[in-house]
């Protein structure tokens, strides 16, 4: 999932203070997960956004609502009405989120209140860790499911740097050294010639280095065609 | 010969090979360079002009390495991944070769986040690059040289003529994969290896020996790596805090102990314990080459390159091979 957290609330105030009319827009997928941009936060900022104005004596009205999801027609179109009537949309989504809207309501800001951060799993309740960098191009049946694009600091793809120590990246002694994991679990696997090939230099095309990515399902676009639609 | 360097002619002719290292300085001032070439001149077979070393900008290891060259010191350039793409890289292989430059150490390059272990601000908000990692840019310079072309297949009139370095920690984690980390560089091309600092012989003989049984010592020339020690403290510091570094407790007791000779005199406190770290790196030299499959020593002096003659000499290396 996307992993995203709220960025400080004096940073939200600075952004947000000249306008009028705000709609606080929660998203209630991934960012609810993360408890950063769910209905119940959007609540809570929309509460912490009125308090505020009322101390600095600034009237504001403030509003709060969720979606489901605020990267798809399909759980924005009933909303847009009300979305749209409104001077500034507080999106809690991830920059997913807030860019999907921008494009579609054009004439209405939509800022950030959430600072989006990676694709990650939740190993523990309240514990978010990044996995995947969605470079576009997998080799994670080479390295034993843990990807040293995402998690190795240097996106090594040939074995340790001379960093390693104690099992620990040379970054910080909070961080899993990533090459320390992909050979013992390897080594697991019973499968450690895996690693002794050189990994010749990676096509970076498939990741954010060709360009912006679009991937497109050429039947349902063909569908759509017929239908007289249009896929974004 | 691949590249006709005077490193690789030492290491030809069956000499033990010695290196030194030069670390460029924060300044748009070359005459630290020179002065410090002029120390290590005649007392290495060449000197690695290190490439923003700990994160830090400094000279580019390319302009240091033209300045020691015109003063008569042959320069080893460092690459890292950490700072430039592929296209980047070759740009400046292909410079640096045109500028005289013919031994090139291909490291990854310490993360930006380090910033000279906290003592200086570096850049920790800069952007890495990583575009290739340290066996893939082996290959690129290997490439380059054998078949004339650049790694996205384009021909090179004239393909730069490189004597191909990589590193190696033979005491990092995980131990038993380091030895195939450097079989991976030696694939890729590497022709000589400096290793990281070597204080823990047993961990290095034993490396060693798993490096023999797999023929690697004769397909690259291990040279290695002796940082000299300079006080009791920053012995403490590499065991603890340098990975893949472990320093036995009689070294740094023996280090202690000069300094404890020169009681509360600061000044001799510095000369005892500087004697004894020559002495120390000495010995370390002669451990390092009775190892059988090394070929020779990375002696690096770390902003004490005056050091080096001292060492050089007592360790009977002095006076280094010339060829015409």
């Amino acid at each position: 999932m996307i992993v995203g957290s709220q960025k400080p609330f004096d940073e939200i105030w600075e952004m947000i203070q000249s306008f009028k009319k705000i709609l606080v827009l929660g998203c209630n997928t991934c960012v609810a997960v993360c408890h950063a941009g769910g209905s119940k936060e959007a609540e809570i900022l929309s509460e912490m956004i009125k308090v505020k104005a009322k101390q600095m004596s600034h009237s504001i009205d403030v509003n709060s609502m969720s979606v489901m999801r605020q990267c798809e027609n399909e759980y924005l179109d009933e909303f847009m009405d009300n979305i749209k009537s409104t001077d500034l949309v507080l999106s809690m989504a991830c920059g997913v989120g807030v860019n999907f809207l921008s494009d579609k309501i054009n004439a209405v800001p939509v800022y950030p209140a959430l600072n989006t951060s990676f694709y990650g799993g939740v190993p523990k309740e309240g514990l978010f860790i990044e996995l995947c960098a969605g470079c576009g191009n997998c080799i994670l049946h080479l390295t034993g499911g843990i990807c040293p694009i995402a998690r190795c600091s240097k996106s090594l793809m040939n074995g340790p740097c001379g960093g390693t120590d104690k099992g620990k990246c040379e970054v910080s002694k909070d961080i899993d050294c990533a090459w320390f994991l992909i050979v013992e679990r390897m080594k697991l696997l019973g499968a450690l010639e895996k690693l002794y090939d050189v990994q010749p230099p990676r096509d970076w095309s498939t990741s954010f280095h060709g360009g912006p990515r679009k991937i497109s399902l050429e039947h349902i676009k063909a569908y759509e065609e017929q239908q007289g639609g249009q896929i974004r | 010969m691949k590249s006709g360097s005077n490193l690789e002619r030492v290491i030809l002719s069956g000499n033990p090979a010695v290196t030194a290292e030069l670390g460029p300085p924060m300044s748009a001032d070359g005459s630290e360079i020179r002065h410090k070439a002029k120390l290590l001149k005649g007392f290495c077979d060449a000197a690695n002009i290190t490439d923003c070393q700990t994160a830090v900008v400094r000279i580019s290891s390319i302009a240091g390495a033209v300045i020691a060259l015109q003063e008569g010191l042959e320069p080893v350039m460092q690459m890292t991944c950490r700072d430039r793409n592929r296209i980047a890289i070759q740009a400046d292989l292909l410079g640096a070769h045109a500028l005289g430059l013919r031994n090139c150490l291909c490291i990854a390059g310490d993360h930006q986040k380090f910033s000279a272990a906290g003592k200086l601000k570096g850049h920790p908000g800069a952007k890495n690059v990583y575009d290739v990692d340290t066996c893939q840019l082996v290959g690129i310079l290997k490439k380059m040289r054998d078949e004339g072309l650049q790694q996205g297949g384009d021909k090179l009139e004239v393909p730069p003529r490189f004597f191909i370095g990589a590193s190696w920690t033979p005491g990092g984690e995980p131990l038993d994969f380091r030895p195939v980390n450097l079989k991976k560089k030696i694939d890729a091309g590497a022709d000589f290896i400096q290793t990281q600092g070597i204080y823990d012989i047993d961990i290095f003989r034993s490396q060693m020996e798993k490096i023999r049984a797999m023929g690697l010592h004769e397909r690259a020339a291990i040279l290695g790596g002796i940082i000299v020690p300079r006080t009791a403290m920053m012995l403490k510091y590499m065991d603890s805090s340098v990975a893949g570094v472990s320093v036995p407790k009689s070294l740094i007791e023996r280090m202690a102990k000069a300094k404890e000779r020169a009681g509360d005199d600061k000044k001799k406190a510095k000369e005892y314990q500087e004697e004894e770290g020559i002495k120390i790196a000495v010995e370390l030299i002669h451990q390092v080459l009775e190892t059988p499959g090394v070929k020779g020593v990375h002696i690096q002096a770390i902003e004490w390159e005056s050091a080096i003659e001292k060492i050089v000499k007592s360790a009977g290396l002095y006076p280094r091979p010339v060829f015409e």
